[in-house]
């Protein structure tokens, strides 16, 4: 019988590796991770899954660090007031990083938990990996 | 200073005690008697060397005397002119000088403590897991090393916009460190975008705090020739009705005021132009120093970051949107994180700046690491007061690493005073931990090989393996007789 994860039972679960995805700079300075399929993940998840999860990562921290009109404007008017304006207010690339934090919770929930994986949101290891927990599966004949 | 905070902070303050990393420490780790451990701020144990107040808010470098020299230069030169020329020129000629002056005062102040208290985009360094990952890699890349003395070239090449840009392996912070971004030695960390350590500011300047930098130069650029010109004026009023002498003496604070700004003037406003130049072109002091895209490279050298026009390199720098920190000073540390590799002390205490084990792992590596120790940073400050920012140069500069003959595949010195360092580098080495290493075998290769500018790293973990220290010393004698 496969058993699966919930997110609290990985807490108690043993440490059997940790993954690390890199960053990928061919496109620059810009926080990107590489989409390639780390070779410890193969017998657990999906390929597709995972490079999915991935590319939604990079969408968003590009969108944090697009430049285009709506940051030139927020750049302006910190300026202006002499950048008090964010004891009030949060800057755009903030509310991305919120974001991302609840679509990697989200992902872990609904994917990764039952799997018995965890990824750890890359602004808590400094934007330089994407880190992924496996836990040992204890299951009986598991998937 | 306490008032000008809330201009400068990215937090509302709500108390501001002064709390240096050094003094506050509650309870001492690792005492089985306390019924709790309490717990400390990210801050208390982070492994740079900067100072922390106002409980993680404010965060500078170390040495930060030359800080208060700007403050106090800034402040009495515009406080000397408030005081004794604007009440002249206001009733005389205009108050719109006194608000415009005030206003520009207001602005520079704001954007000096924004530039100084800021995170300038310090790396995180890497978790004992990552670096034991990425060794793993290289290991992998680079073949099993034998009983060789040459360590592997811990490069990694990426192609960025059709320029092959090298990335280099930080010893210290464990890390590949991303493109522009650079480890500073002062400071000890790794910063994003780094552009050059400014002691005039007390911090280094990097991706976080580029654009407070230069809008602070550039409106005390303002501020400097505004304050010349107007007191040159209200000089010139006063001798129209008394006399020039008499003039001086009615207002000797002008004579003041105009020495300060003549020679402001000069290495601020060429610092703005220079400053101008580097953010139109979308390229570091550090790169534009190293000439690492400058034509004469190469035929096809470009500096691949640039977005093409001056003017979107300029929105870029000073509109485009700003990361937070990535080191989360005042989060809390929890129990069972990880703590990053090579930490120095476990009480939140003065990070022991002369110590640092450098886990060696499984490569009997020379870790060739440019370790500016307490010792050699008063020589940096000295040679920074005679000019400006521009010329202090790079604190680190990463030159490539195969130097024939010599295997340290790790930073080179190319600074002048690399000599002087290295010797109070020794000298504190042999001081402070007798019982890591025997003495000798740190003493031969900085004294033979101050010709090649390099600095092994003397410092090697305790716990380290016996084969792996001999390798080590086979490897120091081996440089010795290069």
């Amino acid at each position: 019988m496969a058993e699966t994860h919930s997110l609290q039972d990985l807490r108690q679960a043993a440490v059997a590796s940790k993954v690390f995805v890199q960053r990928d700079y061919t496109s620059g300075t810009i926080c990107k991770f590489q989409t390639k399929f780390p070779a410890e993940l193969e017998s657990r998840i999906d390929k597709q899954q995972f490079e999915e999860t991935i590319q939604t990562l990079n969408n968003l921290y590009a969108d944090a660090e697009k430049l285009g009109g709506r940051s030139y404007l927020e750049g302006c008017l910190a300026c202006l007031t002499a950048y008090t304006i964010f004891l009030c207010m949060e800057t755009h690339y903030e509310k991305v990083l919120k974001k991302i934090a609840k679509y990697i919770q989200e992902q872990n929930e609904k994917i990764y938990a039952p799997l018995g994986l965890l990824l750890t949101d890359p602004i808590e290891r400094g934007l330089r990996v994407v880190e992924i927990t496996i836990f040992e599966d204890r299951s009986i004949g598991s998937r | 200073m306490t008032g000008n905070m809330h201009l400068g902070v990215e937090e509302p303050i709500r108390e501001c005690q002064y709390n240096q990393i050094c003094t506050h420490n509650s309870s001492p780790m690792g005492t089985p008697h306390t019924k709790k451990k309490k717990i400390k701020r990210k801050w208390q144990v982070f492994q740079g060397r900067n100072k922390f107040y106002c409980n993680g808010r404010i965060m500078m470098a170390k040495q930060t005397g030359v800080f208060y020299l700007t403050m106090v230069l800034i402040l009495v030169t515009s406080g000397l002119f408030f005081a004794f020329d604007c009440p002249f020129l206001a009733s005389n000629l205009t108050p719109a000088i006194p608000a415009i002056g005030g206003v520009l005062f207001i602005f520079v102040m704001g954007m000096l403590l924004r530039a100084s208290f800021s995170d300038p985009g310090v790396l995180p360094r890497a978790t004992p897991e990552e670096a034991a990952d990425i060794e793993r890699q290289i290991d992998t890349t680079n073949g099993p090393s034998g009983p060789g003395y040459r360590p592997p070239p811990r490069t990694r090449e990426v192609l960025i916009n059709g320029q092959t840009v090298k990335l280099k392996y930080c010893f210290t912070c464990k890390i590949f460190r991303p493109p522009r971004a650079s480890h500073c030695s002062l400071c000890d960390n790794c910063v994003e975008r780094f552009d050059h350590h400014c002691p005039w500011v007390g911090n280094c300047v990097g991706r976080r705090n580029y654009r407070f930098f230069y809008l602070f130069i550039l409106s005390l650029s303002f501020l400097t020739i505004f304050i010349f010109a107007f007191v040159i004026t209200h000089v010139i009023l006063r001798s129209n009705r008394t006399g020039f002498l008499s003039a001086l003496k009615d207002s000797p604070a002008s004579v003041l005021e105009v020495v300060v700004c003549f020679f402001s003037v000069w290495s601020i406003v060429g610092l703005s132009g220079f400053h101008t130049y580097l953010i139109s072109s979308n390229q570091t002091t550090n790169e534009d120093i190293k000439g690492s895209w400058s034509s004469k490279r190469g035929k096809g050298n470009y500096n691949p970051y640039s977005y093409g026009n001056f003017i979107t390199n300029f929105c870029a720098a000073l509109c485009g949107p700003l990361p937070p920190s990535l080191i989360d000073r005042r989060g809390f540390v929890q129990p069972d994180t990880p703590q990053p590799a090579a930490q120095t002390n476990g009480t939140g205490a003065c990070p022991s700046n002369q110590v640092q084990s450098h886990m060696a792992a499984t490569n009997p590596l020379l870790h060739s690491q440019t370790v500016i120790l307490g010792g050699g940073t008063p020589l940096q400050a000295k040679t920074s007061l005679g000019g400006p920012c521009s010329t202090l140069g790079p604190s680190q500069p990463s030159l490539p690493s195969s130097i024939p003959g010599l295997s340290c595949g790790g930073e080179l010195m190319a600074l002048r005073d690399s000599e002087i360092h290295c010797h109070h580098h020794l000298h504190h080495q042999h001081f402070i931990s007798p019982e890591e290493t025997p003495s000798p075998p740190a003493a031969l290769p900085c004294a033979t090989h101050l010709g090649h500018h390099v600095h092994p790293a003397q410092l090697f973990d305790p716990a380290s393996q016996d084969s792996l220290h001999e390798d080590s010393v086979r490897g120091l004698v081996k440089l010795s007789s290069v």
